[in-house]
């Protein structure tokens, strides 16, 4: 008991929770104020998240692709990057598990690991570049992966539109069944939700990511680059091939991400009107996660199944899906500004060291 | 001529709302505050600029309505990026996470609200008409070619670069520039002699507002006519760059907008051929961001933002 109060005590522990918990009382302030009755809104909510097996299914297939660009954000984060191209690196993962998986014919084992390493080094590559940009010319990563963004949102469109069309349609070919990584047996359990691979190696990645990160020689030249440039430096660390590197990494991060998207859900790549949004997402998953690779799974999640969810409340009370922003929002917004939830917290706190001073 | 007036004047158009939300954006990063919320407070912005105007005009403002609705624009930017300002320097926040979730919250609220006002509309009512439109300035517009690329414009453009000319005025030539910079600079020096560390990062923090404010409104009253979810995609994001490309400087930040809107414009420009339909369209509207990142890469010199930006001030520690 001791120990689980412990647990909830410290700091990285309670500070999220409440921020959630903040964050939700903001989004029923909201909806109360534009005549939405907030109870209802989160049941239907809950409801859509947990009702049936489908749903379940479906709510986990929208926080697998959060978990790769949340890993991606984070892993640049702790090399004192900022990659706010995940969503370009996710667009190249995407396009070219996608080209893989239309024009190669060669048998599942090797097809399928063959189109999601393909996305993974799309997205590498896109975020290499970015990397070798800043460590060779010296160009803020930030810059250069907004115009990557763009540059990678217009040639997946080419692709698609011009290279690989379906006849017709405003989507490319479907990739063949030997690339698909749906997992079919549990897809037919939970009424054809599309569950896939991507999760198991999205929760695989995290992991990888830790052990780089902390148990690696490598993992501790990039966090020593990220904390301090110049004394890492002068500590004999490659700063400029660290930043190269980490970029990679981050990037193909998101690139599976794209991958898994193309390969496990929708077997084909749309003409897109506007960028996907995964990227962005990811930002604020990292943040919700504490740039800690566990707790982004946790993020993912959190922001996956709120925002699945928000379907149900626009269904059936027709609140605006854009109230589950707002609450992510507010729930990141307390997270960085821990000041005021420990305001709210300060009477507790009181109140305890109180009772301890009355039982000395 | 005629065709290179045309693309002068295209681009002035293009980069009005780049250059006023790179000056907000010089405001705040000079006093100390990275606003990667830029693209944010342009939403809120673009939204009451559209919302405003069209409402206004309901009630009878007449041609009064886009000048209340950039006033409100700027009114409400400044009222957003309070939200900024309270987290990054009084709670002392991560600046950057803020600005993440000014971005995250301002395109929520804001179709939110224009779902509610529009009856579940994804886009706020068509303001053709009621919005801005050209001004010929008598005598100067009927000069050959000068005229028609410079002195045909929005009244926002011509807005604009009087802004340019007094942030720099400002910046470089009073006193409160000279303590905005410092407390950029080195937060510690300015505070020993006297000058509010905090006084002087919110009100760096709420130009950043108006001006992105007015950027994003210009953008909805001049090009859009309308607001909906895809009226800001990443102009933001772009005034970011236009201002480490701009060294952080109003007149080098409005430069390096004024390349990008002339990138934008060409691409614009160079769709009204015949020729041009022999290219793939996605490669003409890749062409600002192609052009961007290659002079980046061969032109531009080593970059300094101010010493203390992303550093929230904590007296204690020297």
């Amino acid at each position: 008991m001791q120990r689980l109060n412990q647990i909830f005590t410290k700091q990285s522990t309670y500070v999220p929770i409440l921020a959630i918990i903040l964050g939700l009382i903001v989004g029923a302030i909201v909806m109360w104020m534009g005549g939405f009755n907030p109870f209802e809104a989160y049941k239907a909510m809950l409801v859509k998240i947990f009702g049936t097996t489908y749903d379940f299914g479906e709510a986990i297939r929208q926080v697998t692709p959060l978990i790769f660009t949340g890993l991606s954000v984070a892993f640049a984060f702790r090399a004192g990057l900022f990659n706010i191209g995940a969503e370009g690196q996710f667009i190249m993962g995407m396009t070219a598990a996608t080209w893989v998986g239309i024009n190669t014919d060669l048998p599942w084992f090797i097809h399928l690991p063959l189109a999601v390493l393909a996305g993974g080094l799309a997205g590498a590559i896109w975020s290499g570049l970015a990397g070798w940009l800043k460590a060779s010319r010296g160009i803020n990563e930030v810059i250069s992966t907004i115009m990557l963004n763009w540059i990678a949102y217009y040639f997946a469109n080419f692709m698609v539109r011009v290279v690989m069309i379906e006849k017709g349609q405003n989507r490319s070919q479907d990739v063949l069944p030997s690339a698909s990584a749906s997992i079919d047996w549990l897809s037919a359990l939970m009424d054809n939700a599309r569950v896939h691979w991507g999760t198991v190696i999205a929760l695989l990645c995290s992991g990888i990511f830790y052990y780089i990160l902390w148990k690696t020689r490598q993992g501790y030249e990039l966090r020593a680059s990220g904390h301090n440039a110049d004394a890492a430096f002068y500590a004999g660390i490659n700063v400029k091939g660290s930043i190269v590197k980490a970029m990679m990494i981050s990037g193909a991060f998101a690139g599976l991400g794209g991958a898994f998207e193309i390969l496990g859900v929708f077997k084909s790549m749309a003409v897109m009107n506007a960028q996907p949004g995964y990227g962005f997402d990811g930002i604020a998953v990292s943040l919700l996660g504490g740039n800690n690779p566990f707790g982004i799974v946790f993020g993912a999640i959190l922001f996956g199944f709120l925002s699945y969810g928000s379907q149900g409340m626009n269904f059936e009370l027709e609140v605006p899906n854009e109230i589950i922003r707002i609450v992510i929002g507010s729930v990141i917004f307390f997270v960085a500004s821990h000041g005021i939830v420990k305001w709210f917290l300060k009477p507790f706190f009181k109140k305890r060291r109180e009772e301890k001073k009355g039982a000395a | 001529m005629d065709l290179l007036a045309q693309l002068i004047n295209t681009t002035l158009v293009f980069s009005t709302a780049l250059i006023l939300a790179a000056l907000g954006g010089i405001f705040s990063e000079r006093s100390g505050v990275v606003n990667i919320g830029l693209e944010g407070l342009m939403i809120v912005g673009a939204f009451s600029a559209a919302v405003f105007t069209y409402f206004s005009s309901e009630w009878g403002f007449g041609g009064g309505s886009p000048w209340f609705g950039l006033l409100m624009a700027v009114v409400c930017g400044v009222v957003f990026s309070l939200l900024h300002a309270v987290a990054s320097i009084s709670l002392k926040a991560n600046q950057v996470i803020i600005g993440v979730v000014i971005n995250i919250l301002a395109l929520g609220a804001t179709i939110y609200l224009v779902k509610s006002l529009f009856d579940g509309q994804g886009q706020s009512e068509n303001l053709t008409g009621i919005a801005f439109t050209k001004w010929n300035i008598p005598v100067l517009s009927d000069i050959p070619f000068i005229g028609e690329a410079l002195f045909k414009a929005y009244p926002t453009t011509y807005i604009c670069y009087v802004l340019v000319f007094l942030s720099w005025f400002v910046l470089y030539r009073t006193r409160f520039g000279l303590r905005l910079r410092a407390v950029g600079e080195h937060p510690g020096a300015a505070d020993t002699v006297g000058i509010s560390v905090t006084k002087y990062r919110y009100i760096g923090v709420m130009l950043s507002g108006a001006f992105a404010g007015l950027g994003g409104a210009a953008i909805s009253l001049t090009t859009t006519y309308d607001f909906s979810h895809t009226t800001i995609s990443g102009q933001g994001f772009i005034a970011i760059a236009a201002i480490i490309f701009g060294r952080w400087h109003p007149i080098g930040a409005a430069g390096a907008a004024l390349f990008f809107g002339f990138a934008q414009a060409l691409r614009f420009q160079a769709q009204l051929f015949e020729w041009s339909k022999a290219i793939p369209n996605e490669f003409l509207y890749m062409l600002p961001y192609v052009l961007t990142l290659l002079l980046l890469a061969f032109a531009a010199g080593k970059n300094r933002a101010p010493a203390a930006a992303g550093e929230p001030y904590d007296p204690g520690k020297r």
